[in-house]
């Protein structure tokens, strides 16, 4: 899912080109064949949201060096952003029963308020950034951590409510399913709810790769393996880092839009700090500094935790035989574990620091 | 005026001493390792949850209370040989993460034994007892807390500044290699550090819990955070900072959950402002202040880069 253009566009690129259009291709006909009730699509819609988030957050600790653990912060602040202004006005009395109808009385359409999403989470991020990026690794961490703490807090506040609604979920904003496209009598004829997500997330990790690549993805780069040689070089610290800072932010509020279109409800109190480390495992399993090790290891976590090891949580019998251990909560058990040995044995992660092209790259090497 | 304030300012007072021993574990993990352990507010869950377990099993308090002090700092030892010692040469970086993870571990492992569900704690006679000073009707745990913490405290300090021990942690401390080339042994000095902060987590956990009766896997997350911002607070590396940090934070916090009650009380407000919700986000709030204004904490030691 990434686009490396620019200047000499090698044959291993154009490989990786055709195999990206080749997945976005299965995807569309895979949806308009099986049922849309399949596992599958859940599984693709939450993957494509994390995929997003991951690779923001591997701009941030993988690209910039910045360990920062803000994310569920500003996904939320998307997510509340993109809900606020999305209800549609006919349905805000039934959501905000206990404010009066909001103080929000318009709506926008969906793709300005996902961006606007965006915006205003990288807003909050050039705020907390002022202050906090300035200190050094693992401060950073705990300040930023705390950072997503006071938003939850902030968020759930009854005096805010006529904007986000207090403690209570907002609801009925248009989610996944309003992309298929309807004839008159509201039948679907196109489905395009897992191909919509899919296009939104790969231009956004797009653009994050066209950055990394560009002459300001270097100085960040530069800053993550040497702070004081970077600076001796001139770069300067503080702007690049908040650019990076605000960059990934806004693509973490983006996340969190596509976030709450998935969940179709969105509440403060579930973008804990277990979240963030959740999105954090997710880039370390992929290979911190490398976006496609992030995208596929996003895709495999999604896949694992919600289809493929579901069968850990239920007890299972192999013929009168009944499979020990196996009961509610043994898949976070295993997924631990195997997290752990990761974390401890293999710290490159899938991809290491590899990109996609690199992989046709090898092979080409290894034939001639 | 002072009746209403009263019974936060006590409740406070135990809260902070409970933070109190848990930021000691934070702090000097980090003064040796330089690494946050995140994992060490889930330690002091599993202390509760062992607790739990442990007196389901029918043995009396007496028995059970040594048992999970131990059982705690043995999950301590196990859990730095496990996760930390092989990364000892690796960046810091990794080492965070693998905190993390062992974060998520223990959370997803207390879900699966527990099945997600509260646990009541068990009710310990004589410090479950309420007991009334004056215009505030509390359990004796509160009062025992601060005490106890204190004494604990005073203890800590005479085992790092009189024994072989504490000085070997002290060498370590102020420099990794030379320590090393000296003759003391890392390893045995890093192990007994998390044994320490681990045996008191284990004690805070029975004061902490005896006050709020249920235990869930995600119970430890936010006292082990507000005992790390005590930590930063104090200066982290310094143990005296880290009390009188966690004392403070307790205390304040209680101070703003009770915000609304005083100043209407007093007649300031008329209606309540629902300041409550903000008493977990000033911890965080006072962190990031802390952090721009004074880095190394009210009694931290300046520390110099070295290019």
């Amino acid at each position: 899912m990434q686009k490396q253009g620019k200047k000499s566009i090698s044959g291993a690129t154009w490989v990786s080109l055709c195999l990206i259009v080749l997945v976005y291709v299965l995807v569309f006909i895979a949806e308009q064949v099986l049922p849309p009730t399949s596992m599958l699509f859940t599984v693709l819609k939450k993957g494509a949201t994390y995929a997003l988030i991951a690779v923001s957050m591997n701009l941030l600790n993988g690209f910039t060096g910045i360990f920062s653990l803000g994310q569920a912060g500003f996904m939320l602040i998307g997510a509340y952003v993109y809900a606020v202004f999305t209800i549609p006005l006919s349905q805000r009395m039934s959501v905000y029963q206990y404010y009066d109808g909001g103080i929000v009385q318009f709506t926008l359409p969906i793709f300005v308020a996902m961006i606007l999403a965006g915006l205003v989470a990288a807003f909050f991020a050039f705020l907390i950034g002022l202050p906090v990026l300035r200190l050094k690794s693992d401060y950073l961490a705990i300040a930023t951590l705390g950072f997503a703490e006071i938003v939850r807090a902030v968020f759930q506040w009854d005096k805010l409510g006529p904007l986000t609604n207090g403690s209570n979920m907002l609801r009925m904003f248009p989610n996944f399913n309003n992309f298929n496209l309807t004839d008159a009598e509201g039948h679907v004829t196109v489905y395009l709810s897992t191909l919509i997500p899919f296009l939104i997330s790969g231009v956004c990790i797009a653009l994050i790769v066209l950055l990394i690549h560009s002459g300001y993805g270097r100085a960040l780069q530069a800053i993550r393996d040497d702070e004081i040689a970077a600076e001796a070089m001139g770069i300067n610290l503080f702007h690049h880092k908040e650019l990076s800072f605000c960059i990934s932010s806004f693509f973490a509020g983006v996340g969190g839009a596509m976030l709450a279109m998935y969940q179709t409800t969105v509440q403060a109190k579930s973008f804990t700090s277990a979240m963030t480390y959740e999105i954090l495992l997710i880039v370390v399993i992929g290979g911190i500094g490398s976006v496609t090790g992030s995208v596929i290891s996003s895709f495999l976590f999604v896949a694992c935790s919600e289809w493929w090891l579901r069968f850990l949580d239920e007890k299972q019998m192999i013929g009168t035989f009944e499979v020990p251990l196996l009961r509610n909560g043994f898949r976070l058990v295993v997924f631990s574990v195997v997290i752990m040995i990761v974390v401890l044995f293999f710290r490159r992660g899938i991809m290491g620091t590899k990109e996609l092209p690199d992989l046709f790259r090898k092979r080409k090497g290894a034939r001639t | 005026m002072w009746n209403t304030v009263f019974p936060y300012l006590l409740s406070g007072i135990s809260v902070g001493g409970q933070y109190a021993l848990i930021a000691i574990g934070y702090t000097m993990v980090y003064g040796i390792l330089r690494l946050i352990n995140f994992a060490h507010g889930d330690v002091f869950m599993v202390a509760g949850i062992i607790m739990i377990y442990i007196s389901a099993s029918g043995m009396p308090l007496y028995v059970c209370i040594p048992l999970v002090i131990l059982f705690t700092a043995l999950i301590g030892f196990l859990i730095e040989r496990v996760a930390y010692k092989p990364l000892r040469s690796a960046p810091r970086m990794s080492v965070m993460i693998s905190a993390i993870g062992v974060s998520y571990t223990l959370q997803n492992l207390v879900l699966y034994i527990t099945g997600g569900l509260n646990k009541q704690y068990p009710t310990i006679p004589w410090i479950s007892d309420s007991v009334t000073i004056g215009p505030a009707t509390t359990k004796i745990v509160t009062v025992v807390t601060p005490f106890l913490t204190i004494f604990l405290v005073v203890a800590l300090v005479l085992l790092i500044n009189k024994t072989k021990i504490g000085m070997a942690m002290r060498a370590v401390s102020k420099d990794f290699e030379t320590s090393q080339l000296m003759g003391i042994n890392i390893n045995s000095v890093i192990s007994t550090t998390f044994v320490i902060g681990s045996f008191l987590a284990g004690v805070g956990s029975i004061l902490y819990f005896t006050n709020y009766n249920t235990v869930i896997q995600t119970s430890g997350a936010m006292p082990g955070l507000k005992a790390f911002v005590a930590a930063v607070f104090g200066g982290i590396g310094s143990i005296p900072g880290a009390v009188i940090g966690a004392f403070i934070i307790g205390i304040v916090e209680n101070i703003i959950k009770g915000m609304d009650v005083i100043l209407f009380k007093s007649g300031v407000i008329a209606r309540p402002l629902g300041l409550a919700t903000f008493s977990d986000a000033f911890t965080f709030a006072l962190l990031i202040i802390i952090l721009v204004v004074k880095p190394t904490g009210l009694f931290g030691e300046k520390a110099t880069d070295k290019v």
